[in-house]
Formats: C-alpha cells, sequence, structure tokens
C-alpha cells in the first residue's frame, strides 16, 4: 500500500519534472531564437519565402472554411435566435462570433494543419539527412536562418490571414442572410458595422498575430528536435500539430480572458 | 596542424570515445578506419562543434577549437557529408555558393555564379548541372557536388566522411582521385573517415585506426601493410577471425 503510494508520487514527480523541463526547453528555444532578430545577418529571402508559404498559400484554405464556417452560424442564430423571437440578431452575432472567437481560432488550427505539419517534416527531414549539421559547417546558424524567418512570418502573417477569415466569415453569414434568410442587404452591413468595437477587432487581430507565433514555432521546435529515421519525422510532425493546436486553444482562453473580463 | 587531446564521448551509457590522442599535419592527408559505429564521425563532429566532447581539447593551428567563436574559424573548414546533404530545395550552384553568398565571404551574385561553375567542372560537372535541383541527380552526381561545395571557399581544412559509401565501384575510384587530385593542389589538410581500403590506398598519407574508442594504431600508408598491430591486419584483410568482434 505505502510502496504503491510512494511510486505514485515519484511517478508524479516525474510527470511534472518532465513538463516543467520541456517548458524550459522551449522557453530557451524562443529565447535563443529571438536573440538573432536585431543581430545581423539578415536573411530577407527567407523570409519572403515563408510568408509566401504561411500566409499567402493558407489563404485558400483561410477562405473556404471561413465562409462556410460564417455561412453556418447565419443558420444556426437564425435558428436559435427564433426560439425567444430574437432571428433579427443574426448580423450582430455573426459579426462578434466571428471577429471575437471564429475567425482567430479557424485560422490558427488552419495554419497549424497546414503550415505547422510541413515546417516540422521539412526541418525533421533536413535533420535526418544531415543538412542541419551542413548549415552549421557553412557557418550558418539555422535558428537565424530557418527558426526566425518563420516564426516572424507566422507573427506578422496570422493578423492578416485573421482579418480575411474574419471578413469572409461575416460575408459568408451575409450572403445566407440576405439571399435565403429575407434580410435587408443594407441594414445588415449597418448592423454589422455598428456593432463591432474597436477592441473586438484587436482581440482579433492580436489572436492573429500570437497563434501564427505558436504554430510556426511548434513546427521548428519540433523539426529541429525530431529523432531519427522515418519514424522520428513522422512522430515529430504529429507531435508539432497536436502541441499547437493544444496551445492555441490555451492561449485563446487566456487572451479572451485579458481582453474581455479584465 | 591539428591536434585530438584525450576526447571523450559518450551518449548515455554508450561510451563512444574513450580519451583519442591524434595528432595531423599541416598539408597532411590523414584516412581514419574503424568498424561501423567505433566514433569516426563522432570524432570529426567534435572539430566542427556538431558534437561537444566531454572531456579533452582540440587544437587547430594551436588554437583551442571548443572555446573558440565558432564563426571565425568554421569558414576554414570544408566538409563532404555521408549522404551529401545538400539542400534539397536550392538549385547545385546555390548549393555549391552556399557560403559564398551569406556571411563575410559574400560575393556578388554573379561572381558566386561563376566561381560555382567553374568548381563544378573541377569535380567533372558540366556546367548545365548548375541550375538542375539535388534530387534530378545520380548518388555519384551528388557525392561531387557536395564536394564541390566542401572545397567552394578553398578551405585550409577538409574533412570527408565516408566519401565513397553507396557508389560503385568505378565511380568510388572517381570520387577518390578527385579527393586526392584536390587535397594535393590545395595544399589542405585533410581527414577522411572511411572503411573502404580502396579509398585508404588512394587518399592517405598517414592513417589511424579508432577501435573501442581509442586511436589503436597510427601511421604512414606504407608501414599500415606490415604494421604488426592485430586490428589494424584484420580490418585491412577483413577477416571475421581477430580481436575485433563481429558482432557489435
Amino acid at each position: 500500500m505505502i510502496l504503491s503510494l510512494i511510486e505514485s508520487i515519484i511517478a508524479l514527480g516525474r510527470l511534472v519534472f518532465g513538463a516543467f523541463s520541456a517548458l524550459g526547453r522551449v522557453v530557451i528555444f524562443i529565447i535563443t531564437t529571438l536573440s538573432h532578430i536585431f543581430r545581423p545577418p539578415f536573411y530577407p529571402r527567407e523570409f519572403a519565402s515563408a510568408v509566401m508559404n504561411v500566409g499567402y498559400l493558407s489563404l485558400p484554405v483561410v477562405g473556404i472554411t471561413s465562409i462556410f464556417t460564417g455561412a453556418a452560424l447565419a443558420l444556426q442564430i437564425y435558428s436559435g435566435g427564433s426560439r425567444f423571437n430574437a432571428p433579427e440578431v443574426v448580423p450582430q452575432i455573426v459579426a462578434i462570433g466571428m471577429v471575437r472567437e471564429l475567425g482567430p481560432v479557424l485560422v490558427g488550427l488552419m495554419i497549424a494543419a497546414r503550415v505547422t505539419s510541413s515546417i516540422t517534416a521539412e526541418l525533421a527531414t533536413m535533420k535526418v539527412t544531415e543538412q542541419i549539421d551542413a548549415l552549421i559547417t557553412l557557418s550558418t546558424v539555422p535558428l537565424k536562418y530557418l527558426v526566425l524567418p518563420r516564426v516572424l512570418a507566422g507573427f506578422l502573417v496570422g493578423p492578416i490571414l485573421v482579418g480575411v477569415a474574419d471578413s469572409v466569415g461575416i460575408l459568408g453569414g451575409f450572403l445566407v442572410a440576405t439571399q435565403t434568410l429575407g434580410f435587408n442587404s443594407a441594414t445588415y452591413i449597418l448592423d454589422t458595422i455598428n456593432f463591432l468595437t474597436s477592441a473586438d477587432i484587436i482581440s482579433s487581430l492580436a489572436k492573429g498575430a500570437a497563434f501564427g507565433f505558436i504554430a510556426t514555432l511548434m513546427g521548428c521546435y519540433y523539426g529541429l528536435n525530431s529523432g531519427r529515421g522515418a519514424q522520428g519525422v513522422g512522430t515529430a510532425t504529429k507531435s508539432s500539430v497536436q502541441a499547437a493546436a493544444v496551445l492555441i486553444l490555451a492561449a485563446n482562453f487566456l487572451l479572451t480572458a485579458v481582453f474581455f473580463t479584465a | 596542424m591539428i591536434t585530438f587531446d584525450n576526447i571523450h564521448k559518450s551518449f548515455g551509457a554508450n561510451n563512444v570515445l574513450c580519451g583519442v590522442d591524434l595528432i595531423v599535419d599541416r598539408g597532411q592527408s590523414m584516412v581514419i578506419i574503424g568498424g561501423s559505429g567505433t566514433g569516426k564521425s563522432v570524432l570529426i563532429k567534435t572539430v566542427l562543434g556538431l558534437v561537444t566532447p566531454d572531456n579533452g581539447k582540440i587544437f587547430v593551428n594551436k588554437q583551442d577549437m571548443i572555446h573558440a567563436k565558432r564563426d571565425n574559424f568554421l569558414s576554414k573548414f570544408g566538409m563532404l557529408f555521408q549522404g551529401g546533404a545538400l539542400f534539397d530545395s536550392m538549385p547545385v550552384w546555390q548549393n555549391v555558393a552556399f557560403r559564398l553568398q551569406r556571411g563575410h565571404l559574400k560575393l556578388p551574385k554573379t561572381k558566386a555564379r561563376e566561381i560555382a561553375i567553374e568548381k563544378l567542372r573541377r569535380v567533372g560537372l558540366a556546367p548545365d548541372v548548375a541550375d538542375r535541383l539535388p534530387a534530378e541527380l545520380s548518388g555519384g552526381m551528388q557525392k561531387r557536388v557536395s564536394l564541390a561545395r566542401a572545397i567552394a571557399a578553398d578551405p585550409e581544412i577538409i574533412f570527408f566522411d565516408e566519401p565513397t559509401t553507396g557508389l560503385d565501384p568505378i565511380m568510388a575510384r572517381v570520387i577518390n582521385d578527385l579527393i586526392r587530385k584536390i587535397v594535393v593542389e590545395m595544399g589542405a589538410t585533410a581527414i577522411t573517415i572511411t572503411h573502404d581500403m580502396a579509398s585508404v590506398a588512394t587518399i592517405a598519407d598517414k592513417v589511424a585506426m579508432l577501435h573501442d574508442g581509442v586511436i589503436k594504431w597510427c601511421g604512414t600508408l606504407d608501414d599500415m601493410a606490415h604494421s604488426g598491430n592485430s586490428h589494424v591486419d584484420q580490418f585491412i584483410h577483413g577477416r571475421a577471425e581477430g580481436p575485433i568482434k563481429t558482432l557489435r
């Protein structure tokens, strides 16, 4: 009895120690990466390529998921609102739902699925094939050349993607509401504009920056710390997407609490 | 001159290097032989800072490498990796000219490309290879591109990690001859890791045998055939019986 209790305490201790140790490694990774921001050499071409990959190439998937989500949201709110005779709140709830929550979270999860996985697979394969070692022998710091451009791109492009997701989501709701639910176009647009506050928009864009940072950071961290062989690459890719998705949702809760309950 | 002084390195319970002492003179071509998994690659990676030794010192031209500023000394080195380690996202010429497009050795793009094509020609590749991606090349061509990258900035010291692994005997001979020619022409100090005795015969001025984490024997190529060392004899004749266990 006592022995099993001691074993449980030891197991719990190992778990807590492991979690703090992992957190420490990630924090050191972040600090070391960011310490390169103002120190030359700079790699504008790698940054431009990362912006293209994280931002421009994510636009189709972000746009498509957002328009369907906004459209479904409008239908749900119309149906739900009708239960207490308030179907006219569709423009306001679609706007606030997309801007405060769904736009940023959708973008975060889409980046995690599309960008985190591809960054991890790419960097892990580079590690397995000694390309990272080759970079070092060619006097190039992998954190500066591979990680910083991607993380900066995620941080800067995230808000733009969220802006697109918010707008396209609201457009989806607008199309459904005006084409099938009988809303007047001008009234719908006015209701949307009048209801949204600058705090809603700022919080949305801030979440985009945070989620873009988390998604690209996790991709780089797991990629550079992957195990050997094909299995190592696969495990790193799976772990990075899981970690990015969980951290994005946790960060979403924290940021919502900071912006709207403080 | 490269000096390894009592280098130790363990990975968990696996003691890979247990006190390696070795001196490679300036302009000399040293070949390190030994079975698979004996720590040959780990040894050269300690010089480049890719692996940090647990104990011991490494000096290059009397400068302590473990505490030296890495950027300053890495520009003196070239390295041919076992698998080539070419950057698959960039064309061949950009791989070769990688060092010449960044850092303090940075050159204008046209000049860097010109040098890359000249280095490719030097390893026997036509200029039209320059714009192809590494994935479009055969294994032998990739090795040559990797060799061209290793010599692109005219390094003082070049490391070759298993340069002929995975190549057919003819291509292996071509690569061995190229390495010998380049080392002699450039006057570079070279360390080659291999277990291919044909490579040893072509490339080496001196040979060192690494086994059980230490240098078991070191001498000239001419002395190797009658070294009197049972480890070396077993290895160079490829015998299953002897002090080197076949089950590792």
